[in-house]
């Protein structure tokens, strides 16, 4: 393996929550913790995987990585530099190398903007290429990228006449434009018709591969995590539960909330219309106002112990490389 | 067909759609059935007429969409020439319910559960509210959640909480069949699983009737009976679900396609196949096979005449010339 493109050390984000007079007179300080110490490295090239259910701080995530927040405690480390705390400078150098794609291909872009104009925003604002020339020379070359043939039909169109999936296509290639290294992708295909939503992974996977790029793919659908990552972590109310290899994690699965994840999977096969699924969790996710002491995921466990109420497990390595935190 | 256990009947249904470009076939030439206590899905990439067809059977087409011709028999009788007070009265949740897509955004946000449910009531029948309460709270029982959830407001409420409001809302006055359109699409999977879990067993409790719509093959694949796969506003293969997710697997290209292009779980695939191109504009559809500018198995004939729904095997139809011997 290669070095760590990104290291994530305890990273928190905890977002203050309007207190009733009381508790303001008592000096009480009541948090939401979204993302509540989470560790983990992406390595060079890498496709990785943040799975959990909505809540799970998996967005949240994803945009302290963008430094579209500022984070509560914690490291991120970028190709061996710490960017936790940046200034305005310095970030707009930093999300040259890291972009992202969003979730909505519909509300991701001005309607006002021919594809040109997405995509040569970024570049006037980050300053790449003199000329209108050299810009057109980029453009180009990124719509390519993404499959999108041949550039000069669609650069003049508005988002209104492509598709949801080519919408996603001009999504990636407004990414492409600036040649990052990282891409955060916030489930870039959840909105998108099924037919198409193999070819956006397939499109983004090769490109991944021709540029040599990393992703970090947030979504809550194991069956596209285990297609189009290498690693996944599942998350589940601000904490890493399982890390590991996607395989790994899909056929030898240890922590008992990915198990339920998984039972909770649909799939094609025969005969099952008069079947009753067991899915092996009790109730809803939690608020994260009012974590549960102890293991969090203790309430909805079938397999709680009295210890799981008291003491929060950590993250131990069980297997090379396969990560869990439960007391099982 | 002539099963006398048909609760619905759908017999050559014409949507069209008038718009500036022209007239969109939303819904071209569609027949169906549906027995008692059967599970129907509805499956199709959107825009293929899917939400059109149910809402068609409602009479809620929107405007300018218009049913062209063809007949809705329930319980044997058309339902076509029905005014509107008559469908409230005799058809509108009486008879069948809908549960719409991103239903749990169908809620208004100012009026307490209680007061949206009574009002669905209030609409269509004459009770008094202490009896109308009553049914509330055993439906709301029936669909798993807690009677004090009448005081509540919508925003109080998680996702899945406000799909089972939804749905007990929707089977209030005890209708024969129910219509969920893509009643999972926006939960989570956890969620999901528990609501298809709950639709089944309300269907097995109630003997419901119920057709479900969905994109995703995998979704159906836990709940329908039968499936109808629509492209491009005609159906293209109609199958028992053994047949279609079976050994002998969906025969339409189009099926089987859709179906090689849904993620597994359990099986690791290096590509997964895709469709190429987009469906087509309903506007100006293709000639002959709707699907044949994307088809990889075309033939000279699939260009010029359009296939005819025909039976391959007991109960088992398919629209593609492929299958077409003579």
């Amino acid at each position: 393996m290669s070095e760590p493109i990104l290291k994530i050390e305890n990273l928190h984000k905890w977002f203050p929550v309007r207190r009733t007079i009381i508790q303001l007179l008592k000096g009480e300080h009541v948090w939401v913790k979204a993302v509540d110490g989470i560790t983990f490295k992406i390595n060079q090239g890498e496709i990785f995987g943040l799975v959990g259910e909505s809540g799970c701080g998996k967005t949240t995530t994803g945009k302290l990585l963008m430094k579209l927040l500022e984070p509560t405690g914690g490291k991120i480390i970028f190709k061996g530099k710490d960017v936790t705390h940046l200034e305005e400078s310095k970030i707009k150098k930093y999300r040259r190398n890291v972009q992202m794609v969003f979730q909505d291909p519909y509300a991701s872009m001005n309607p006002r903007f021919r594809a040109w104009d997405v995509l040569e925003e970024p570049l006037i604002i980050h300053q790449v290429g003199e000329t209108r020339a050299e810009r057109e020379k980029i453009i180009r070359f990124s719509l390519k990228e993404v499959r999108l043939i041949p550039p000069e039909e669609f650069m003049e169109r508005f988002p209104h006449m492509l598709s949801g999936g080519q919408r996603q296509r001009v999504a990636t290639a407004r990414t492409l434009v600036l040649s990052p290294s990282m891409i955060v992708a916030d489930e870039p295909v959840s909105m998108i018709d099924l037919s198409t939503r193999a070819e956006i992974l397939h499109m983004m996977k090769t490109v991944q591969r021709e540029l040599g790029l990393t992703y970090l793919y947030i979504t809550h659908d194991l069956s596209t995590a285990r297609y189009f990552t290498d690693r996944i972590a599942v998350m589940y109310l601000g904490k890493i539960v399982e890390l590991g290899g996607a395989d790994e994690v899909i056929d030898n699965t240890l922590h008992p909330y990915t198990k339920a994840l998984i039972a909770a999977v649909c799939e094609p096969i025969p005969g099952k219309s008069n079947t009753i699924k067991e899915i092996p969790i009790k109730g809803e996710i939690p608020s994260a106002t009012n974590i549960p002491p102890g293991c969090r995921f203790h309430p909805r466990c079938l397999y709680a112990k009295p210890q799981c109420q008291e003491e929060e497990p950590t993250l131990i390595e069980v297997e090379e490389g396969h990560y869990v935190s439960c007391h099982l | 067909m002539a099963d006398t256990n048909n609760i619905l009947k759908v017999e050559k249904l014409k949507i069209n759609f008038l718009t500036r470009k022209g007239k969109v076939y939303a819904v071209d030439d569609i027949s169906f059935s549906l027995k008692k206590g059967e599970t129907i899905g509805l499956v199709g990439e959107s825009g293929c007429g899917k939400t059109t067809t149910v809402l068609g059977l409602m009479k809620m087409v929107p405007t300018p969409g218009e049913i062209i011709s063809g007949r809705i028999l329930i319980d044997g009788k058309d339902i076509i020439p029905l005014s509107e007070n008559e469908m409230r009265e005799k058809v509108r949740w009486v008879k069948i319910s809908m549960v719409f897509q991103g239903a749990m955004n169908c809620l208004t946000p100012v009026y307490t559960i209680g007061k949206q449910m009574m009002e669905t009531i209030q609409e269509h029948k004459e009770m008094a509210y202490s009896q109308a309460k009553k049914k509330m709270i055993n439906y709301l029982n029936l669909v798993g959640l807690p009677e004090d959830i009448i005081r509540r407001y919508p925003h109080e409420l998680s996702g899945g909480m406000k799909q089972r409001v939804v749905i007990a809302t929707a089977l209030f006055l005890e209708p024969d069949m129910v219509i969920c359109d893509e009643p999972t699409t926006a939960l989570d999977v956890v969620v999901q699983a528990q609501i298809i879990n709950l639709i089944k067993r309300l269907k097995k409790k109630l003997g419901l009737s119920v057709i479900f719509i969905t994109h995703d093959l995998a979704t159906e694949a836990e709940v329908a009976d039968r499936l109808l796969v629509m492209y491009a506003g005609k159906l293209v293969e109609v199958g028992k679900n053994e047949q279609v997710y079976g050994k002998g697997g969906p025969i339409h290209p189009y099926t089987e396609k859709l179906l090689k292009a849904t993620p597994r779980l359990h099986e690791k695939v290096e590509e997964l196949s895709f469709i190429p191109g987009t469906p087509p504009d309903l506007v100006d559809p293709p000639s002959g096979c709707r699907f044949h500018p994307r088809c990889s198995e075309v033939m000279e004939r699939c260009k010029k005449d359009e296939p005819p729904l025909i039976k391959v095997e007991p109960e088992h139809w398919i629209a593609c010339w492929r299958s077409y011997h003579e």
